[in-house]
């Protein structure tokens, strides 16, 4: 199980949250831009330090400030797939699926052999030497979401993983990326603006406001709360379509500027 | 104005019109005038040098030893300075560009002092320094090592003249990469390290070799420090521009031709650099 609770002062409020997610388990996080919702995910992989808390991941501690642990970003082990994916423009798709197999010193034949197998599994032998830059939002996706999954994380962290993607095939890869979830079998966490990603793909729904849990429960509960405003037009808010706000398609994974750490 | 609104009568249109027309025209004629002028300014004297020079007497002065002696040290000299404001200025550059800690901006003055320092006071600083009775020359004395006037003085005084072009272009190179690859890349597990080596310096690559290549031509070019700190003994620490200077006093032909090869190195390094600073990603 995932358990998290951390204390870190952003600009505007101070970020205060506790969340847990179990093995399996996919967690959806809704709330207004600014909300704090990527930085949770930052705090989680460790690209972000809180100012205090504590987050562990089954019997790893990831990080506490009683104890004064603090697992570098790169040694958590932890899937974090950003809103604009990130995939490393001067590799190809290949080398952007080998990179963290190549970071963790495994041989070179069995990198080329994992990646291949990655690869096919992923509907992307295909591209395999393309340069990423000549992905389609939906290929860029599916290399990100191999990327992360070729090193069997024990978390995975996804940030708004269908906005980059064409309405049209958004569909047909939400149900693939559900699947690829449960495959994984681990904890999860979806950042999304989107309902149709939140209905489709949560077990639990979780409302975060200016840093802090208001709602957690089934998407059914949290959605019936339609007394509070966001949820009202969240729940609202087109299902065919889904966007029920402008989200940013190709934003910074940090979150909007207003919810930037101090 | 077809689309106002107003009534005017078609003469004063057309006489408005008219006079619009030729105060364009003489600005259009002006302005060319203007780049037309600065353009001979700066073509002139380099095409002088190639005008005045045949190809035989080129040729043949380009063989002389002084002119081969001059070539020699200074490729090899900027190339080597080069490679010490490289290996120096990149760590620097980027934690620079990444790190914030008390301090930075006076690392950042001071890393770009040489750019506004005259090459005489940067001469005359580093002899202060490094010379025999000098700050470290003194002690560097006791155990036989003297460094102003010989060779190492030469990639001396080019690094301290030419390290500014380096270390600004690859901060701002650094700066402009995408600080969101660099947190994929950790959680993908690579170290700082691995990020910097892997992922930060090859999507800032173009703009390193051009800082690298613009450093190397002002290594190339440098005089002033050079004659100062390093003398000007052929063979050993007179460069290509300190040729230049002391041949024009007796065989113009050496002087033009080692000219010409710089002019040559120049544009070289230009087009080099326009090249490489193409955007890729």
């Amino acid at each position: 199980m995932l358990s998290i609770h951390t204390v870190r002062k952003l600009r505007d409020y101070a970020l205060d949250v506790t969340l847990s997610v179990r093995w399996g388990e996919t967690l959806v996080l809704i709330g207004e831009n600014g909300a704090g919702k990527s930085t949770v995910l930052n705090l989680i992989s460790g690209i972000l330090t809180p100012d205090a808390g504590e987050i562990t991941l089954g019997e790893r501690t990831l990080y506490s400030s009683e104890e004064g642990i603090d697992v570098p970003a790169e040694s958590r082990n932890v899937g974090h797939l950003f809103q604009s994916y990130a995939l490393f423009p001067h590799m190809t798709v290949a080398e952007n699926v080998a990179f963290g197999l190549r970071c963790r010193k495994v041989p070179r034949p069995e990198v080329a052999s994992t990646v291949a197998d990655q690869l096919r599994a992923m509907n992307l032998a295909d591209l395999s030497d393309v340069n990423v830059g000549r992905l389609s939002g939906g290929q860029r996706q599916r290399v990100a979401l191999a990327r992360a999954l070729v090193l069997d994380p024990d978390l995975l962290l996804l940030d708004e993983p269908l906005a980059a993607v064409d309405m049209r095939a958004q569909g047909a890869m939400r149900s693939e990326l559900r699947d690829r979830i449960k495959d994984a079998g681990i904890p999860c966490i979806v950042v999304t603006h989107n309902l149709r990603d939140a209905l489709e793909l949560g077990d639990r729904l979780c409302l975060l406001e200016e840093g802090r849990v208001v709602a957690d429960g089934t998407p059914e509960e949290v959605l019936s709360m339609r007394e509070n405003g966001f949820i009202a037009s969240f729940a609202g808010s087109e299902p065919h379509n889904g966007f029920m706000a402008p989200a940013p398609i190709t934003g910074h994974s940090r979150g909007p500027p207003d919810s930037r750490p101090l | 104005m077809d689309s106002t609104p107003f009534r005017q009568s078609p003469e004063v249109t057309r006489h408005e019109g008219g006079q619009a027309r030729v105060s364009r025209v003489v600005l259009t004629l002006l302005v060319a005038a203007l780049v037309a002028l600065f353009l001979l300014f700066v073509t002139l004297p380099v095409a002088s040098l190639f005008l005045r020079i045949s190809p035989e007497a080129f040729l043949q002065s380009v063989a002389e030893p002084v002119v081969l002696d001059a070539l020699s040290l200074s490729l090899a000299t900027a190339t080597v300075s080069t490679a010490i404001v490289v290996l120096f200025g990149t760590p620097l550059a980027l934690v620079n560009a990444r790190r914030d800690y008390p301090g930075r901006a006076i690392v950042d003055t001071l890393t770009d002092l040489p750019i506004v320092l005259p090459p005489a006071v940067a001469g005359l600083a580093l002899l202060m320094a490094f010379g025999r009775r000098g700050v470290v020359g003194q002690y560097l004395d006791h155990f036989g090592i003297s460094i102003a006037f010989t060779t190492v003085a030469v990639i001396l005084a080019q690094v301290f003249v030419a390290s500014p072009f380096y270390i600004r272009q690859a901060r701002a190179s650094f700066e402009a990469v995408d600080r969101l690859y660099e947190d994929a890349a950790r959680t993908l597990g690579a170290t700082p390290m691995t990020v910097a080596l892997r992922v930060t310096i090859p999507l800032a690559w173009g703009g390193l070799v051009s800082g690298a290549i613009l450093s190397f031509a002002r290594a190339l070019g440098e005089f002033g420090a050079t004659i100062m700190f390093a003398g000007n003994f052929q063979g050993r620490t007179q460069t290509m521009p300190l040729a230049i200077y002391t041949t024009m006093q007796g065989d113009m032909n050496a002087a033009i031709s080692l000219s010409i090869i710089l002019v040559v190195i120049s544009f070289a390094v230009i087009s080099a650099v326009k090249i490489v600073t193409r955007r890729k990603y």
